[in-house]
């Protein structure tokens, strides 16, 4: 059966929810097994509506919770297709058993996160929660700031999951509402651009192939299981990073558009930064190029790869500064945040010394105003003055009620 | 910096409204973005979307806007909600109501010495697309007192956003947007 393709104008305006399920049919994946969620719901919702209009030759799935739809991803996998999915919050917590199943079993899937909080209380708005949630399962986890990146990384996550040297799979995140509902110009590949980039899927190992018997899924105890997980995580510490790097710069090549594992924004004289993640990262751009104006030698770091986590480029990214800001999009619930924490051993260990403070911030879609990161640039400007930190390690950016500072 | 803030209910329009000027004006060469705020918003909810409009790439998301329009695509939301709330000295608003501005500014007195304009996208929308969906004549609405686009091109430009719909339908809009940019005062 042939299927139509879709003439795109060279910028379209879509949210990045479309433009994530736009990657999907241009991917032409084989098998999408979903449970909707927002924010994520119109995710897989484009691409149910793409397929039944003919614009993709797959399957649709339909599952009876998030765990199923993993659980059938995982087995689309396994059969030997190109698989992808999307969910956010609560869907994602119910998913996590089978995360670690997927890496495990060292499955190419693309999971697009469109990050949302986690209950109680319920809430259906943006925040890190989920994507932390995510941290230890085994997945490369990649970040999108904006509709055109959640576009850009999809098409790139297809082919490092399904890399012969990886086969790991990888999650797409993007902000709920502020990117997945936001719609922004997006540069656009053609259908066959697109498709020749995220190239034929080509299957290892799998179990349709009759001729060369395989078990999926097996059992280890104490005689192999350490070996296993010692292979994978190996793997993505050393594997992964290069592959990662060698798919952005041939995306490079084909679009002009150039990824970073972190991201540096007017960094190369900066004495104060941000690290972020997400929509943040650009607003926090914005608001530096501003403080710039005033004399302020402001920068912005944003972190691409979340795992596997980019330690030696991230120290070297913040080596010249004086104070740095972490932002921790998700409550670390009675520790330093987590990226706080990452951070600092990147810093500690590589002999790194600035002024580095912890900031909560943006719990359940709280907004991040511009007038935030002016304060914020002008308390790290007074750390950097003061040469010390002149706060607490913790605190929290535009939370209600008495100021909360910690540590 | 070109900001717009939408008022409505939940159901009329205004995302589709917010996206398809968003489409239109990308197709100018200019940078959009456009949103919306939702919560656990039901049908008939109060609710806020949002335009930006620049030269260059739209970086700034955060939620906060001090706008430069203010569009009411339902006649109550005056009276239920704030539609002037961080608004600015040169902020100018355009309210569906049947009332005269005059009378307008006696019930609401926050409009009161703003810079107001008032068409019935209501009324507009039932007598052309048959269905009280006000957000293609809000647009109509814009584009007089903006000046922004002819409105031949944008009419056009309408046609192409709204291309998927029956001709009936689009043609309706069409008349919508052509009233609404003749009535608005």
């Amino acid at each position: 059966m042939a299927f139509n393709k879709m003439n795109l104008k060279d910028i379209e305006v879509w949210d990045g929810n479309h433009a994530a399920a736009q990657a999907l049919r241009q991917a032409q994946v084989d098998v999408v097994a979903a449970y909707p969620i927002t924010p994520s719901t119109p995710i897989v919702e484009g691409y149910a509506k793409f397929k039944a209009n003919n614009y993709v030759e797959g399957e649709f799935v339909m599952v009876e919770s998030e765990h199923a739809a993993m659980s059938g991803c995982i087995g689309a996998a396994a059969a030997g297709g190109r698989v992808a999915t999307a969910t956010s919050s609560q869907g994602f917590a119910l998913m996590v058993e089978t995360l670690y199943q997927a890496s495990g079993m060292r499955l190419p899937v693309v999971l697009n996160v469109v990050n949302r909080a986690l209950a109680a209380p319920l809430n259906v708005n943006g925040d890190h929660s989920d994507m932390y949630l995510g941290r230890d399962s085994g997945w490369i986890q990649v970040d999108a700031y904006s509709p055109q990146e959640a576009y850009d990384l999809n098409l790139m996550a297809f082919r490092i999951s399904e890399d012969h040297d990886i086969r790991l799979p990888v999650m797409v995140h993007q902000d709920g509402f502020m990117t997945s509902h936001t719609a922004q110009g997006v540069h656009t590949l053609s259908d066959d651009a697109a498709y020749n980039f995220v190239g034929e899927y080509k299957p290892m190992n799998d179990m349709l192939d009759f001729e060369h018997p395989v078990t999926h899924g097996v059992q280890t105890e104490e005689d192999w299981h350490f070996e296993h997980k010692a292979r994978q995580h190996n793997d993505l510490m050393l594997k992964a990073p290069p592959k990662i790097e060698e798919v952005f710069t041939a995306f490079e090549k084909l679009t002009g558009r150039k990824y970073n594992q972190v991201e540096s924004y007017d960094m190369e004289d900066a004495e104060v930064c941000v690290f972020c993640m997400g929509t943040s990262v650009e607003t926090a751009r914005e608001v530096a190029s501003e403080m710039r104006e005033k004399g302020i030698k402001a920068g912005v770091v944003g972190l691409r790869v979340v795992r596997p986590f980019p330690f030696v480029q991230v120290a070297e990214a913040l080596k010249n500064t004086k104070a740095v800001a972490i932002l921790d999009r998700s409550s670390p619930n009675g520790a330093a945040g987590a990226m706080f924490n990452e951070v600092a051993g990147a810093l500690y260990n590589t002999g790194i010394r600035t002024l580095l403070s912890g900031y909560i911030y943006g719990l359940g879609g709280r907004d991040l105003t511009k007038a935030h990161l002016v304060a914020l640039f002008n308390e790290l400007q007074a750390n950097v003055n003061a040469g010390k930190i002149t706060t607490q390690l913790q605190q929290f950016i535009g939370v209600r009620g008495p100021k909360l500072s910690y540590l | 910096m070109l900001e717009i803030r939408w008022h409505s209910r939940a159901g009329q329009g205004a995302v589709t409204g917010a996206k398809g000027l968003a489409d239109v004006i990308s197709t100018t060469g200019k940078h959009v973005q456009a949103f919306a705020f939702y919560g656990s918003a039901k049908r008939g909810a109060a609710m806020t979307a949002y335009n930006r409009v620049d030269d260059k790439v739209v970086m700034n998301h955060e939620k906060y806007m001090e706008p430069d329009f203010v569009f009411v695509i339902d006649p109550a939301l005056v009276f239920t909600s704030d539609v002037t709330i961080n608004g600015k000295a040169t902020t100018k608003y355009i309210i569906t109501t049947h009332l005269t501005k005059e009378e307008l500014a006696k019930a609401q007195p926050k409009l009161d010495g703003k810079e107001v304009y008032t068409v019935d996208c209501i009324k507009i929308s039932r007598e052309t697309i048959g269905k009280p969906i006000p957000n293609t004549p809000m647009l109509g609405a814009f584009m007089k007192i903006s000046g922004m686009y002819d409105i031949e091109f944008f009419k056009e430009s309408m046609k192409r956003v709204l291309g998927k719909l029956p001709q009936k339908i689009i043609d309706a809009n069409m008349s919508a947007i052509q009233r609404a940019y003749d009535e608005v005062k």
